[in-house]
């Protein structure tokens, strides 16, 4: 996987710290503000970003996400101008680790090689393939890693023991495990068995596990501390930049940089009682 | 990373440029698909990890049913007694006069109960869930059609049901809308997109990721993620062989060609199907051609679309270089649709069957054509079938047979129509 990626969570993991890695839609509210909004994540004390590239049908998402898809498109959001926007933010001192999550369907219309090696170029570390699973990941894992792109794949409550193993052995970068079984969006509360689950799933891998779908809460933010190598917020973001885009002078860096300093707090909290997740004993 | 397969032997899913500069077709076997749900390159399962669970779950309770003479009983008592097959095999007399060349037989699933072949698949797909032990199903439906062939099921084995519906949908097809509620179920309008059948699909799709431990989702037609193509051209398939009995029966022999409409291509793969190795018999499958060849004017996926991935398939699809996908229009609600399903792209592909486009203007001739001719108001979707079938019969001799897959009954589509004429448009279609 990417050294960068590889480092960041083997340093994490060795100073016994949880990441937070939020999401943001590439493209929106508009193009022109992703590489001011990646480096304010990254002030504000994001270990990695993860970036969606909008796409008309993501099934696995939830309204917020969805409108944010759309109304990137119509802005007219396009591979090129991700990738030039990226590349920009690289240049422009962005050292965390970028994720970008994109549909398939984007990756073999674009070619994967090609997509592989625009990502790459660009200053990208890695994919989330959100809707490839098991069965047709191997290709896909091989020829971006050919390319420098580490490979995360989701595991869902659902997913056997068994097959649980098998994803997170073809994973190269961090394995995303989805906290619900659902859409992305906010939720109120998240299951029980997310502990159980998180612990289950670190006995079984080495690779990083980040977590995400449904978190978006300070405190729901903070009770994963210490459960997983990384915790995602994508949706709560995604309608705070909307808030903002309803303002007179909307500032889009400012306002992921407070959201995203106040989540990313909630996991450097050490104090016991203060920082102490809800789910340890 | 020993267990990856080398590059060069996965190339073709790895790109849709790929796919067709690398892929050289054989003969159409109707040994498809394989294991992974690939019929030559197409097909596969592009889902989120959340739904394969419940993926690989129908995969297995279908594969124990299908050998199993017990739930083939039923699905047979369902079909005869509860959806009144066999239907005919219908010779239309005075249509095979108006063409004037091959002799034009109508396979009449607009008779079949809820009036359209979309209850052959729901009933096999009921008694699945039923085996499967879910009580809720969900379906997706764009001209109401297999909405209400999933109300129907639901209501006659008790199950829950909610049905997504495209909001323009709803308004071109409310008589559905209402019988869908008389049945029982919630019809959920879908407000995203161009509010049609692709937007329903991807409702439903996202209301099975949060419930799939007690609903089953019931695709409409061959697209979807393996099993569904499969399972839905199987079940369908009761079509192609009642017809093949049929031609024995009447004229001895099987059809010259047989015609049928493709949206997502149910049932025109329901009446190829059994045909497929018989290669005497033209297969003809008719897309919408809509108001033209313009992107968004049509819904030609198979004639003008390139392999792509949608809604778990890997298929032909309407998009743009990027993998977004374009919009589409058609006349009838249950061929607006930027997909097709992947056995379809291989018989394309394979050359087996043959693929054209009709027009909006063109099938809502057809549509007044046939009812005026033969006394039968078809489905708008069925009269894209009518309407080339008229051409094809032209073209052929007098003592050669075409068999039109009337997929369905004309009845919902009587107020639009009626509001298409009324509006007097050169270019009838829907108003924007």
């Amino acid at each position: 996987m990417s050294q960068r990626l590889a480092e960041c969570f083997q340093n994490a993991r060795r100073e016994k710290r949880t990441l937070f890695c939020p999401f943001l839609t590439a493209g929106y509210p508009r193009m022109e503000f992703l590489p001011r909004m990646l480096l304010a994540l990254q002030e504000s004390g994001a270990g990695c970003v993860e970036m969606g590239f909008p796409f008309s049908d993501p099934i696995a998402d939830g309204p917020v996400i969805q409108e944010s898809y759309r109304v990137a498109l119509e802005r007219g959001a396009t591979v090129e101008k991700i990738i030039g926007a990226v590349r920009h933010a690289r240049e422009s001192g962005l050292r965390i680790p970028l994720l970008a999550m994109a549909s398939f369907s984007i990756l073999f219309r674009y070619g994967t090689e090609d997509f592989a090696e625009a990502c790459a170029y660009a200053g990208v570390d890695g994919l989330i393939l959100p809707d490839l699973p098991l069965e047709e990941a191997p290709p896909v894992v091989r020829t971006i890693g050919i390319r420098g792109l580490a490979a995360s794949l989701l595991i869902a409550p659902g997913t056997d023991p068994a097959r649980r193993a098998r994803i997170a052995e073809l994973c190269t970068g961090f394995v995303y495990y989805l906290s619900v079984s659902g859409i992305t969006g906010e939720r109120s509360a998240l299951p029980p068995d997310i502990v159980s689950n998180l612990a289950q799933l670190r006995k079984l891998t080495d690779r990083p596990v980040c977590v995400g779908f449904g978190i978006s809460q300070p405190r729901q933010v903070r009770s994963l501390r210490g459960l997983a190598d990384g915790v995602i917020v994508g949706s709560a973001i995604i309608r705070r930049l909307t808030e903002e885009s309803a303002r007179p002078e909307p500032d889009y860096a400012q306002a992921v940089r407070e959201f995203s300093s106040a989540l990313a707090v909630e996991l450097r909290k050490n104090e016991p009682g203060n920082g102490q997740s809800q789910y340890t004993r | 990373m020993t267990t990856l397969p080398s590059t060069n032997e996965a190339a073709p899913r790895l790109s849709s440029r790929r796919l067709l500069d690398n892929y050289k077709p054989g003969p159409a076997s109707c040994d498809v698909p394989d294991a992974k749900g690939y019929f030559g390159p197409y097909g596969g399962v592009y889902v989120p990890e959340t739904l394969m669970a419940a993926v690989q779950q129908l995969s297995a309770e279908y594969d124990r049913a299908r050998r199993d003479p017990e739930f083939q009983a039923q699905l047979d008592y369902y079909l005869r007694e509860f959806a009144g097959r066999p239907t005919p095999l219908y010779f239309a007399r005075r249509l095979t006069e108006l063409a004037g060349g091959a002799k034009i037989y109508l396979k009449r699933e607009d008779l079949a109960h809820t009036g359209a072949h979309k209850i052959n698949n729901t009933i096999g797909q009921g008694l699945l869930t039923l085996r499967m032990g879910k009580k809720r199903v969900i379906a997706e439906t764009g001209a109401g059609q297999h909405g209400v062939a999933t109300a129907t099921v639901a209501a006659a084995f008790g199950l829950s049901c909610d049905v997504y519906m495209g909001s323009e949908d709803i308004r071109r097809q409310s008589l559905n809308v209402f019988r869908m509620r008389l049945l029982g179920a919630r019809v959920a309008a879908v407000e995203t997109g161009a509010r049609t059948l692709k937007d329903a699909t991807n409702e439903a799709l996202r209301d099975w990721m949060g419930s799939v431990a007690h609903t089953h989702y019931i695709i409409g037609s061959v697209v979807g993620p393996h099993p569904f193509p499969r399972i839905v051209r199987d079940f369908q398939s009761v079509i192609g062989k009642e017809t093949r009995a049929q031609s024995q029966h009447l004229f001895g022999r099987s059809p010259d060609a047989i015609v049928a409409c493709v949206g997502g291509g149910s049932n025109a793969a329901g009446i190829f199907y059994p045909f497929i190795e018989e290669t005497n018999v033209k297969l003809f499958g008719v897309e919408a051609g809509g108001r033209g060849w313009e992107p968004g004017r049509h819904a030609a996926s198979l004639l003008r679309g390139q392999p792509g991935v949608l809604h778990g398939t890997l298929s032909y699809i309407l998009q743009n270089a990027e993998g977004q996908t374009a919009d589409v229009h058609s006349v009838s609600a249950g061929l607006d649709y930027p997909g097709v399903g992947p056995e379809h792209a291989y018989w394309k592909d394979t050359q087996r069957a043959q693929y054209a486009a009709v027009s909006d203007d063109e099938a809502l001739e057809a549509f007044g054509v046939l009812a005026k001719q033969e006394g039968i108001i078809p489905a708008l979707e069925s009269a894209h079938a009518v309407a080339f079938a008229i051409r094809q019969a032209r073209t052929m001799k007098k003592d050669q047979t075409l068999v039109i897959n009337l997929s369905g009954r004309g009845d919902k589509d009587c107020m639009e129509v009626s509001r298409l004429r009324e509006s007097h448009a050169p270019n009838a279609g829907k108003g924007n």
